[in-house]
């Protein structure tokens, strides 16, 4: 067994094992945890396979940004868990059939294909001074530069929804209204009094 | 000698894995959204597999326009949920029927 195929099998079972975790496990900060060591054996995969760009952007954003949001909300929610629990045990049979019946219903389907064996699927070998980066650069910014907008708008729909969404108006809350204090008139704060001066008292000294 | 047939079969396993979780875990609304994520890394290792063996970038551009959506994807359902959370106090999907659908 080459070292290769060491490290395939090595990085397949840590992921689905990891994936199998994720979805038992009873604490979702833990399933928080093994997603992201799911996210970091697939990176490890992606760069077996040639992707080494693809794989640093799995870990870095996935990881980094992604994952690190699941768990703020994790922890700033306060959710039951046995209430959220139940029916597991009731379901677990279903899921399993469904989850096996799935699963061999493609792996019999991609053994009689025979992609392994085609010469189509042969994969390319790269030169030393090959540049994954730079290749998917190139096409990312020539032939797909029109849908490369289109994510970065994406993107920005994505960030104003989630404050819109998030944004809490609290009516009891203090805050300044600066429009309204810049349009004050002088009449609206300094009210005079006309009235009659007194006397002046005399001063009683011993 | 890893054929695209071995990266195939570990992705097909891993989106049933997923598929099994939202069984399992079809109440609690955060755990439905990470296996959402975990059929999407397993779809994208399909098109990693693809991209190599076929010698096409493509697969690797359309990768990378699936890590956007997914990215803006689950930023607005967390808002969803964190929104959800602050009105009715459960993330438990079943109590969310308003709609009586």
């Amino acid at each position: 067994m080459s070292f290769e195929q060491v490290l395939f099998y090595l990085f397949s079972a840590v992921l689905l094992a990891a994936a199998a975790g994720m979805v038992t496990v009873r604490n979702p900060v833990f399933a928080a945890l093994l997603l992201i060591l799911c996210f970091f054996t697939s990176a490890a995969l992606w760069i077996l396979l040639q992707a080494e760009f693809l794989g640093i952007v799995l870990v870095l954003v996935y990881v980094g940004a992604v994952m690190v949001l699941f768990l703020f909300v994790i922890m700033m929610i306060d959710i039951n868990q046995a209430e959220l629990r139940e029916g597991f045990v009731r379901y677990l049979p279903v899921g399993l059939f469904v989850a096996v019946a799935v699963a061999m219903e493609m792996i019999l389907v991609l053994q009689s294909a025979g992609f392994g064996r085609s010469d189509r699927y042969q994969g390319v070998q790269h030169l030393p001074g090959y540049s994954n980066t730079e290749a998917l650069g190139e096409l990312l910014y020539s032939d797909y530069l029109y849908p490369l907008e289109i994510a970065a708008v994406i993107l920005l729909v994505a960030i104003v929804t989630a404050i819109v969404l998030t944004l809490r108006r609290r009516p009891d809350a203090r805050s300044q209204n600066v429009s309204q204090q810049v349009r004050v008139e002088r009449s609206e704060r300094v009210r005079l009094v006309r009235m009659v001066a007194e006397k002046r008292q005399e001063r009683k000294t011993s | 000698m890893i054929t695209v047939t071995h990266y195939l079969v570990v992705a097909a396993i891993l989106f049933a894995i997923s598929v099994a979780g939202m069984f399992l875990n079809r109440k609690n609304m955060l755990l439905l959204l990470m296996c959402i994520e975990l059929m999407l890394l397993a779809v994208n290792l399909n098109f990693v597999a693809f991209s190599q063996y076929l010698n096409d970038m493509g697969g690797q551009i359309f990768v990378f326009f699936i890590l956007t959506v997914a990215a803006a994807e689950a930023a607005i359902g967390l808002a969803i949920l964190v929104t959800l959370f602050r009105n009715r106090k459960t993330i438990n999907v079943q109590n969310l029927d308003s709609l009586k659908g």
